[in-house]
């Protein structure tokens, strides 16, 4: 990647984390926190690695993205909105009566939502269907999906995980946002679930652990994860982040897992961002 | 007379599966390590590259079967009602029955008719559960020929069906010209007006017997077949209470949230008439022979002659 394709990625990302505390703030409700920390894996997939079309949103021949964390729909639809799927100032209108951003991912609704997720622990058994279903097809659609690290204590992740192995399905990339953070505290204190590379290589998966914050890195994980065609091993990767990461005070904070920003955070907020802006724009 | 042909419905379901496997290679069917119980082994054997196994995993299986949907395949998950619509109830009603996707849901052994595996596996509240997702197709076949017909039709509609099959051969009483069609009910006898029964699964033949058995003590009833039981046949139900005036509902279910709360519902808003229950008393069955537990549990034919003389 070239330092200008980075920057452009950088400052992609500003927008995606503006429309996150933006819209959660409009909502006075919503998950920042595990959007801020996935907002350079939405920024990479969207911009580097998806063959998704804004402009036919349901063809068949798109690589599909499930997003497993479906509470961390803030950020994709941030995404999406940045990417043309829909207009960037429907991001306000987020969990509002009507609208089309539901609180969590609704396919039928949303452009560019290739699955309605939410309830945790299911979004990647649908992957791994939609992963199967390709091979079956003979069709070189490959499938993305995101989980969170506290997700994974659902047993579900764990049958899909063997599913996907047992199947083969190189053509699935399941990353995890490991933030180490959940609702009631520090994922290693509410239920551990590391070793997670000893883990999913156990389960038959190739494991790469990357800095998710870090596009150099995605741009590595993803290429590992091509490079992985005809293995017949399903990639895992497991990408270290800050939850919050972006917005000061709600980096490295459980608290903000669930929790929308109040005028004055917000203002705070997007005056943290803006100095971002200018400083990968002055660079 | 001649004897009666029996054929369990969850063989009805594998062949079928076969004819539709021949006709289109959009069917793909997948199983939770059941596949002989279930009779999806009978398509394994006819398209193997058509079946997928998912192990003992059926919240994985549904929400697979759900992700398979959306690349435009039809997907029939099947493992037992226990499990389909029990176990997996959340992954149904969130991955299937939320995205209003195109998958069939396909359980067998339901009912106390299980038999011998006792209470774990006899699922008697598989209606009620599927029956509370919005836009799910709940439907129960009562014979071979409509199980057959029922399994083609919900692969001909759009949307998500839940099906359950059972394990006990039963009579075939449909003949081949039957014509079935999703929401309809069926008046399969019409001896009379004193009194219609709403059965359905393999309880219809019971049912057959009760009218003649009242019969032959001068009491003429309508039994009705009711094999879809949502979205349930209003007009068929609202007929049979301004033509009898008595309803009796029949089913292998617990009386709470299947057949009978479905026709109570219609009934108590439209049109109201005296109604009793034949169905599991809000109990859980235990291990036996099929034939003896539904004499036991109250779910036969006697039961339903002595709950219509309640009526009269």
């Amino acid at each position: 990647m070239t330092p200008e394709e980075k920057k452009k990625l950088e400052l992609f990302a500003v927008d995606v984390r503006e429309g996150i505390v933006k819209s959660t703030h409009a909502a006075k409700s919503g998950h920042p926190g595990g959007s801020l920390s996935a907002t350079e894996y939405y920024t990479y997939l969207y911009n580097k690695e998806l063959r998704a079309d804004p402009k036919n949103p349901k063809d068949p021949n798109r690589d599909r993205f499930v997003l497993s964390k479906g509470h961390c729909a803030p950020g994709l639809y941030a995404t999406l909105a940045n990417k043309g799927f829909f207009p960037v100032k429907d991001l306000l209108t987020l969990r509002h009566i009507g609208s089309y951003l539901q609180g969590h991912p609704n396919m039928n609704l949303t452009p560019g939502v290739d699955m309605s997720t939410g309830s945790l622990g299911q979004g990647i058994s649908t992957a791994a269907g939609m992963a199967k279903a390709a091979k079956y097809l003979k069709s070189d659609v490959r499938v993305y999906t995101l989980l969170g690290d506290g997700e994974l204590a659902e047993g579900q992740v764990w049958e899909a995980t063997m599913f996907s192995a047992h199947y083969k399905l190189d053509n699935l990339c399941i990353t995890v946002d490991v933030n180490g953070l959940q609702i009631d505290g520090a994922t290693k204190d509410v239920m551990n679930t590391e070793p997670l590379d000893k883990k999913f290589e156990a389960f038959g998966c190739n494991v790469i652990k990357i800095d998710g914050q870090s596009f150099d890195d995605l741009e590595k994980a993803f290429k590992f994860f091509h490079d992985n065609q005809g293995s017949g091993k399903p990639t895992v990767i497991l990408m270290k982040t800050t939850k919050g990461k972006g917005v000061s005070y709600m980096e490295n904070q459980a608290g903000w897992h669930g929790k929308a920003p109040n005028d004055a955070e917000l203002e705070q907020a997007l005056k943290e961002l803006e100095d971002a802006r200018k400083k990968i724009e002055a660079a | 007379m001649a004897e009666v042909k029996k054929i369990a419905t969850r063989d009805s379901y594998g062949n079928a599966l076969v004819e539709l496997g021949k006709k289109t290679d959009k069917v793909v069917v997948l199983d939770a390590d059941l596949a002989g119980a279930t009779k999806t082994g009978t398509f394994k054997k006819a398209f193997p590259d058509r079946f997928f196994d998912c192990g003992i995993a059926e919240c994985n299986l549904i929400g697979t079967a759900a992700g398979m949907s959306t690349m435009g395949l039809v997907p029939f998950a099947s493992t037992f009602a226990m499990f389909a619509a029990g176990r997996a109830f959340e992954q149904v009603r969130n991955t299937i029955g939320y995205p209003h996707l195109n998958v069939k849901v396909c359980a067998t052994h339901g009912g106390i008719s299980v038999g011998e595996d006792g209470a774990s596996h006899q699922c008697c509240e598989d209606f009620a559960l599927m029956r509370t997702i919005p836009g799910m197709t709940v439907m129960c076949p009562s014979d071979d020929v409509e199980a057959r017909k029922m399994v083609e039709a919900a692969y001909e509609m759009q949307g998500p069906v839940y099906i359950r099959f059972g394990r006990a051969a039963t009579p075939v009483y449909h003949d081949e010209n039957f014509k079935f069609e999703i929401g309809k009910g069926e008046v399969v006898k019409d001896y009379g007006t004193d009194v219609a029964i709403i059965a359905n699964g393999i309880l219809v033949p019971e049912a057959i017997q009760a009218a003649e058995d009242l019969k032959a003590e001068g009491i003429n009833a309508r039994v009705i077949n009711m094999a879809t039981i949502k979205p349930i046949d209003k007009d068929l139900v609202l007929k049979a209470a301004k033509d009898c005036g008595k309803i009796v509902t029949v089913e292998e279910h617990n009386i709470y949230g299947g057949l009978g709360e479905a026709v109570c519902g219609v009934l108590a808003e439209e049109f109201p008439v005296p109604v009793r229950r034949v169905g599991v008393k809000d109990e859980f069955g235990h291990s036996g022979p099929a034939a003896q537990l539904l004499k036991d549990m109250g779910l036969c034919a006697d039961t339903i002659v002595a709950k219509t003389k309640e009526l009269l």
